[in-house]
């Protein structure tokens, strides 16, 4: 009999779903269920592992197998996952809180290993569930309950800390993009090692259009810019504008194509980390690159692991038990 | 040469010197030949946090301590007998130590005004007459080491470094044990070094034909010690850390079951990572995660996709994985925590033993959040223990903190070897084809939940570390279910006690004192209890595994005694259990000094406790 195809109402749980009305965390609750839906995952096979926070809430949500844990300790729940049983698609959901704060240490390790987890950061720039404290990625002058002057600790940036850390996969989505954010899942899904993914999300409650300047429709194309490996560099409405390498400066800059020329323009090398760190690195006026930023093959932490490793036990207690020197006092 | 020492059936021997002496080697090496010339033994590494503390110093002494002999041996021995010291500083800090009239061997050569100055030491004890009282031996060792070893071209610092060899080849020789092990060891050891491999054996061979041909005869002698009465199986030497990583192999193949093992280096508990990592054909992985909370975090992972995850660490390591173990209690999963005890509060005193983490694994976390908890009693206890530990893991569904600590880890004993096929085999609750009941429903004799895992699509299901619905495993915060599963969790942990032997008594009479202990002390209780019961006192040993959840029959054994006794390296946590849980109050013999209890110490309470024994009292 062949396998009913599911759909992505087919990865949606029973339990009603608990953020606040119009939160990001709906779009992207239902971008993973269309990614799982679309590239045809087992429900039995996929493990969703989350820390603490408003992001780690989302396994509950979807059918499949979830475990709902501590504090910043998914990466390290996920790791012991993966390694018992490698067979699995292991998801990590995680927060800019729960990711960058109290488990960047984890996140780092997950990363600099290279295991074969699916990681999702949910970035909004805030605490959501402790009510709105600001968080490590902050900028400078968030008000918050805990900075009621204005933080005043520099932010991390969530894709440039991956490539600190030595990800091979790094991409960035927008919650309400329901059309890249599930090709980006797919990719990372797709991806053996760890694959990062920074989500910009929209805490209604606490940190309202944060991202405002970036995925406002009105403005959206001339502030982000898509990036596919082996494409040039082009933005703007009007397709008007890309990305130049300055030499003399070592940096980005945006020109006018008109001025420069296409052939000016800086074509995405996925495999590239420098050009990575330059591009998820963008400030205004620059665009916030959007997409599979960095992407190369690495041989995975689980295989380096199990390379090797004999994984069917062997009948070796007996001679373990008798190793050293033995005293025959029979 | 007393006649005292001579008659001796067993010796408490003492190899002391700069923590790059080799000193530890050469008394692992030494247990070795005892136990092949059919000694019983126990040992006592005892050595400083440094790795190569700064030479001379006292702080920087590093030591080895083993009691063998012709007879049942519990204990590394009060008192060394026989002291081996390569420099001042090894002597000053060894003599207070010693038997009365002990045997001294020195190393002449290292009693330098330089070396008495790194020491402390405005004298000589040399020529001070502060020896008087002993019996000592001058040897130039350093000199006689190069002497054997110059035809093989060594430079100095190499040549000087064979000198533990050279003296191990003399104590062999002083109690007539056999030197072919250690030789093996060498020939192994230095297989690609030909200079060395034979500069060593040589030295070996020097030391053993100087105890031969000195004359020295009037303090030096031979001592041969008669085998000590052992059954008639095979037997091999063990340290603690070695038996607990047979122990989970071992468990794993009865269980069928592999073994994630996760751990971040910590002493003294990194020995069992180091063993474990080369066992990984017997179905145990090894993952070196980035902190201790990674490590429990992979753990418990491991567990839930399936296999049996196990972590390690000292009590300070403990405390950082306390918050993770509290998750492992609420979703329920098969996990075993190993904590090789240290001296602290905070990072103490790493390389020095204590049993003061009792609390920490009973009482230790956030909210009622009760698990399993058992202590191994000496090294070779340690395979059974972690048996054990895996079975009460698996049977209950339960995270399990199993204590050792560092003497235990770092010590050796002499093993019979066990025999596999004579544990029972250790059941699981993860569902069969055959299986109905839902992931929360409970198997009544032990409360344990399914356990399935990812890859089964019968049983897809969320967990977390919210409260649950006792029904239906979904996230509730209804008053009444909490109140329900705080009662479970707790009625859980109580129900592994149904599945426990009745305690025993380890030896001794009923009605008088009852010293009851945990642990490592049991070495030292043993002999102690064995002592008073031949004077004649009133007294038992009962030694306790189980010690979250107690034995069942415990309260009802401990009715059948006067008073109890708790003797502890601690400032009294088994008392307080004992108090909390049976409502006694017993006497306490508490020590933290970094070293373990000594008969004498707990003769000595026995005695101010225990009645003399009614029938001898009358004679009295």
């Amino acid at each position: 009999m062949a396998e009913r195809t599911l759909s992505f109402k087919d990865f949606a749980t029973d339990q009603e779903v608990r953020w606040c009305p119009g939160c990001g965390d709906y779009a992207i609750l239902k971008a993973m269920q269309r990614t799982l839906a679309e590239v045809g995952a087992k429900p039995e096979n996929t493990v969703l592992v989350s820390g603490i926070g408003c992001a780690a809430r989302l396994p509950h949500y979807v059918e499949s197998y979830g475990f709902h844990t501590i504090h910043g300790r998914a990466p390290a729940i996920a790791t012991g996952v993966k390694l018992a049983n490698p067979a699995l698609d292991v998801w990590v959901i995680t927060g800019d809180g729960d990711g960058l704060s109290i488990g960047g240490n984890h996140l780092l390790h997950a990363l600099r290993r290279n295991i074969d987890l699916n990681i999702l950061l949910f970035n909004n720039e805030i605490y959501g569930l402790t009510k709105g404290q600001y968080s490590p990625t902050s900028r400078i002058g968030t008000t918050s309950p805990s900075s009621p002057g204005g933080s005043v600790g520099a932010p991390v940036h969530p894709c440039a800390f991956a490539i600190g850390a030595g990800a091979t996969f790094i991409a960035r989505g927008i919650d309400i993009d329901q059309k890249g954010l599930p090709q980006i899942f797919a990719q990372a899904r797709a991806h053996r090692g760890a694959a990062f993914v920074e989500i910009l999300q929209n805490c209604i409650v606490y940190n309202k259009d944060v991202f405002d300047g970036v995925v406002n429709k009105k403005t959206a194309a001339d502030h982000q810019i898509p990036v596919r490996h082996g494409a040039p560099l082009i933005y703007g409405k009007d397709r008007h504008r890309g990305l130049r390498l300055n030499p003399d400066k070592l940096c980005l800059e945006g020109v006018l194509i008109d001025d420069h020329g296409a052939d000016a323009l800086l074509v995405h090398d996925e495999t590239n980390p420098h050009m990575a760190q330059m591009l998820v690195t963008m400030t205004p006026p620059l665009p916030t690159a959007i997409g599979v930023i960095h992407r190369r093959p690495a041989l995975s932490f689980n295989r380096a692991f199990w390379n090797g490793k004999s994984r069917a036990r062997r009948r070796k207690v007996e001679s373990l038990l008798r190793q050293g020197n033995i005293l025959d006092h029979r | 040469m007393s006649q005292q020492f001579a008659d001796k059936t067993s010796h408490v021997v003492r190899f002391a010197g700069d923590s790059g002496d080799g000193v530890q080697l050469q008394g692992l090496q030494f247990t070795i030949a005892s136990a092949l010339a059919g000694h019983d033994l126990a040992t006592l590494p005892d050595f400083p946090a440094e790795i190569r503390a700064p030479a001379g110093t006292r702080y920087g002494v590093s030591a080895f301590q083993i009691q063998f002999g012709g007879e049942r041996i519990t204990t590394p021995g009060d008192a060394p007998d026989v002291l081996l010291a390569f420099n001042p500083a090894a002597l000053a800090v060894n003599l207070p130590h010693l038997t009365p009239g002990a045997l001294i061997i020195v190393d002449e050569s290292a009693f330098t005004a330089q070396r008495l100055k790194r020491a402390a030491l405005a004298a000589n004890p040399l020529e001070d007459g502060s020896l008087d009282a002993y019996q000592v031996c001058r040897i130039d060792i350093a000199h006689l080491t190069l002497e054997a070893v110059k035809p093989f071209g060594l430079g100095a610092k190499d040549s000087a470094r064979c000198k533990n060899f050279w003296t191990l080849g003399l104590v062999l020789w002083m109690f007539d044990q056999p030197r072919h092990a250690s030789a093996h060891w060498i020939q192994a050891k230095f297989a690609n070094n030909e200079a060395v491999r034979n500069a060593n054996l040589a030295a070996l061979n020097a030391g053993h034909a100087y105890g031969e041909i000195a004359e020295l005869q009037h303090i030096l002698a031979q001592h041969p010690i008669p085998e000590a009465p052992l059954a008639s199986v095979e037997y091999r030497t063990v340290a603690g850390a070695e038996a607990l990583a047979l122990g989970l192999v071992a468990a794993g193949e009865l269980a069928d079951l592999e073994i994630l093992f996760c751990s971040y280096p910590i002493t003294p508990a990194s020995a069992l990572l180091h063993h474990l990592s080369g066992l990984d054909e017997a179905g145990v992985a090894t993952f070196q995660a980035e902190d201790e909370i990674a490590a429990i975090g992979a753990a418990i992972g491991a567990s839930y996709a399936g296999k049996l995850g196990v972590t390690s660490s000292s009590g300070p390591g403990i405390a950082l994985k306390t918050e993770a173990l509290g998750l492992a209690v609420a979703v329920e999963l098969p996990l075993v925590v190993v904590n090789s005890q240290r001296a602290g509060p905070s990072t103490g005193m790493p390389t020095k033993t204590e049993q003061s983490d009792l609390y920490q694994a009973v009482y230790g976390r956030n909210a009622d959040t009760p698990l399993a908890v058992l202590a191994a009693h000496s090294p070779a206890d340690c395979f059974e223990t972690a048996i054990e530990a895996v079975r009460i893991a698996l049977r209950h569904m339960t995270p399990v903190i199993l204590l050792t600590d560092g003497y235990i880890a770092n010590a050796s004993e002499l093993w019979p070897i066990p025999n596999i096929d004579d544990f029972a085999p250790i059941a699981n609750h993860k569902p069969t084809a055959a299986t109905s009941r839902s992931i929360w429903q409970r198997d009544p004799a032990t409360l344990a939940r399914l356990w399935a895992t990812p890859g089964d699509p019968r049983h897809l299901h969320r967990v977390s570390g919210l409260e649950r619905d006792i029904e239906t495993g979904h996230i509730s915060y209804d008053a009444a279910n909490h109140q329900a599963m705080t009662d479970l969790r707790t009625a859980k942990v109580a129900k592994v006690a149904d599945h426990l032997p009745d305690q025993g008594i380890d030896q001794g009479i009923l009605g008088g004192l009852a010293v009851v202990a945990w642990g490592s002390t049991y070495g030292a209780v043993r002999q102690a209890v064995k002592e008073a019961l031949r004077e004649g006192l009133t007294v038992a040993h009962i030694h306790l595994r189980h010690l979250n959840p107690l034995p069942p029959n415990l309260a009802e054994l401990l009715a059948g005694f006067g008073a109890v006794l708790v003797p502890e390296l601690n400032n009294g946590q088994l008392a307080t259990l004992l108090r909390d849980r049976l409502l006694l109050n017993p006497a306490q013999l508490n020590k933290v000094s970094g070293q373990p209890l000594k008969v004498a110490e707990i003769k000595a309470a026995i005695a101010e406790q225990a009645p003399p024994r009614l029938q001898e009292a009358a004679h009295g």
